[in-house]
């Protein structure tokens, strides 16, 4: 049995050129001879397969195309060559099978209209979609009975329970950091006890509650979008809404709730693990034992920079919810949109933290809250 | 049968020997047997949750099975990671309950996946005309071709999902219920097209299915899975013969018994 398909060309005195194929015409074996067969030019007038051994779609394809190519005639066909033969004969398969692609000029203007359109939807869209929420809101307030309680408190768990490890960690070495390269610095004043006023006022007004929104962010608000753009791609929210359950009601309110509280909690939670973190470098390289540091806290710290903190932090969370909610409920078509979307999430929750952040640092200044 | 010249010594496509599945304490299979035959279309029924869809997954290597021999166009499956290449996954085409299509990808791109994994050296032109003609004979319109799976109706998708598990001129078709939520018409248009492609292609083919019209029009045998094992194969008046109050239920009930009558109808 030979390997592969093979083919000879040979002139008939009666029937003009024949092209004669023999070995096995199935896929397997074809792809030497479909290249060889590109580089024939000349006139046949038959295409003889007698002495074909084997023959699949593939190979009737491609004597079909030959035969049409040629205007040549197909003989010695097998009753199954026969059979496969008539079924791919007539089908046009010239054109292309991805999906239809502009040429770069076009392209190009187009996908920039695509990204300035979908930025003023996209604005429209969250502001929409706030409006829900708080519509949702009302008519729980006026229905509490229809309140989802389980779901908030399930959330809760989600976003604030299991998070305290991760984010009591991070919150630790942030502390120690702070205190440990805060003190290198004020050493060369000699104002290194100075280091406990750097770690409780930066961990309280900045960066307990904002890398704590950055972790919820990532933890969450990628959780949130992924799981709600799931269940928009299989059709569960659909099936809510046909049931009577508003999906705002049973899905996004309790997620906005637990991250908007969950915040506070976390925020307060991540401020007191850092100072503890620069309690424990005080006690072990600046000699200031470890009470005293905590004690010192009390008193170089004013009570508003906790305010600052705890005032920012449930804004903070209730960006993170609704851009993990927003985007998830905005997942159509296939699986690669839920992790555009995943992303999109996270990016933007954490880019507008961050602005955010920024103008309540210039707004609690200005207020006197220095 | 046409278009396989195979000799009657080789062994059956499937053979599954004493077959035993379980999860956990949960008993799906125990001590199953099946032979399908080369060149014919074996329907597998059974009530749901008896394990039909397990056995399929079993046969094709997406279960693991507990105890017993599964035996693949002349390989072994059990005990084969699923991720080894085994020699005859090329020799297989699958046809999953939902489709099962790429979802990123087009009609046309999922038919080309295999023909890319098995024959990277096939010119890229040949392939795509490989991908087109394939899912044209899947009966759907060429406009289809291009387009995502998110845009095709249900119908559609089983028919592209027919597509891609033809993509590679398989000797062995894998089909999980592929009627299932089809408009009459069209199941019986997909029950002619497997059919005609039994015929022409000389497949042999896995049925799992619940339509009884299916059953009647294009089996040549039927296999019942009940109590943990298949009690009965045959054709479907040996079934009825073996007296099972199951098989019984099943085909004297009243769907049954007018799906007989439209096939003996059809066949006058």
């Amino acid at each position: 049995m030979q390997e592969t398909a093979q083919y000879s060309l040979v002139e008939d005195s009666v029937g003009g050129p024949r092209l004669l194929l023999s070995g096995p015409l199935t896929l397997a074996a074809i792809g030497p001879l479909e290249r060889a067969l590109q580089g024939v030019s000349g006139p046949i007038a038959t295409i003889d397969l007698t002495g074909v051994e084997d023959v699949d779609t593939v190979g009737a394809w491609i004597v079909c195309q030959l035969a049409r190519q040629h205007e040549a005639e197909i003989t010695g066909a097998s009753e199954a060559a026969e059979r496969l033969l008539g079924a791919v004969r007539g089908i046009d398969a010239s054109s292309d099978i991805g999906p239809p692609r502009l040429p770069v000029w076009e392209r190009v203007p187009v996908m920039m209209g695509e990204k300035v359109y979908a930025a003023r939807s996209g604005i429209y869209g969250v502001v929409g979609f706030l409006g829900q929420i708080l519509i949702g809101m009302a008519s729980l307030v006026r229905h509490p009975s229809r309140f989802p309680i389980r779901a908030l408190v399930h959330q809760m768990e989600l976003v604030g329970v299991t998070a305290l490890p991760i984010i009591g960690l991070m919150s630790f070495l942030i502390g120690i950091v702070i205190a440990q390269q805060g003190s290198v610095q004020l050493q060369q004043f000699g104002a290194e006890a100075l280091t406990v006023n750097l770690v409780g006022r930066i961990t309280l007004r900045e960066l307990g509650v904002l890398m704590t929104a950055i972790m919820v962010a990532g933890r969450s608000g990628s959780a949130f979008a992924a799981q709600l753009g799931t269940m928009k791609l299989t059709e569960e929210i659909d099936a809510m809404r046909t049931i009577g359950i508003s999906p705002i009601e049973a899905l996004v309110i309790p997620r906005i709730l637990a991250a908007t509280f969950m915040m506070v909690l976390l925020g307060f939670y991540a401020s007191v693990v850092a100072i503890v973190g620069g309690a424990v470098v005080g006690d072990l390289t600046l000699g200031i034992p470890f009470w005293t540091f905590l004690d010192r806290i009390h008193d170089v710290v004013p009570e508003h920079d906790l305010w600052v903190g705890l005032i920012k932090a449930p804004v903070f969370g209730l960006i993170v919810a609704l851009a993990g909610c927003y985007n998830g409920l905005q997942v159509r078509g296939n699986s690669e949109e839920v992790g555009r979307r995943t992303t999109m999430a996270v990016v933007s929750a954490i880019f507008a933290v961050i602005v955010l952040d920024a103008f309540f640092a210039v707004f609690f200044t200005e207020i006197g809250w220095g | 049968m046409t278009g396989d010249q195979h000799n009657d010594d080789e062994p059956p496509p499937i053979m599954v020997e004493g077959l035993g599945i379980r999860f956990g304490d949960f008993v799906v299979h125990e001590n199953l047997d099946l032979t399908v035959r080369r060149g014919e279309i074996l329907g597998v029924v059974g009530g749901s949750g008896s394990g039909k869809s397990v056995l399929m997954r079993a046969i094709i290597g997406l279960q693991r099975a507990s105890e017993g021999r599964i035996d693949v166009l002349g390989r072994t499956i059990t005990g084969v990671d699923l991720d080894r290449g085994i020699g005859v996954r090329r020799r297989w085409g699958v046809l999953f309950q939902g489709g099962a299509l790429f979802s990123t990808l087009t009609v046309g791109e999922n038919v080309e996946v295999a023909l890319r994994k098995y024959y990277p050296d096939l010119s890229p032109e040949l392939r795509r005309e490989i991908a087109r003609y394939k899912v044209i004979l899947s009966g759907l319109p060429d406009s289809a071709v291009a387009k995502y799976p998110s845009e095709l109706s249900g119908g559609m998708k089983k028919r592209a999902g027919l597509a891609r598990a033809l993509a590679l001129d398989p000797e062995l078709l894998f089909l999980d219920e592929p009627t299932a939520g089809l408009d009459p018409i069209g199941a019986a248009k997909f029950d002619r097209l497997t059919r005609e492609l039994k015929e022409t292609l000389g497949l042999t083919v896995f049925l799992i299915t619940h339509d009884l019209d299916t059953l009647y029009e294009i089996c040549d045998r039927v296999a019942v899975i009940a109590e943990k094992k298949i009690i009965a194969v045959g054709t479907i008046p040996e079934l009825i013969a073996t007296g099972h109050p199951w098989i019984e239920e099943y085909f004297n009930g009243p769907r049954g018994r007018a799906a007989k009558a439209s096939h003996e109808r059809a066949a006058e």
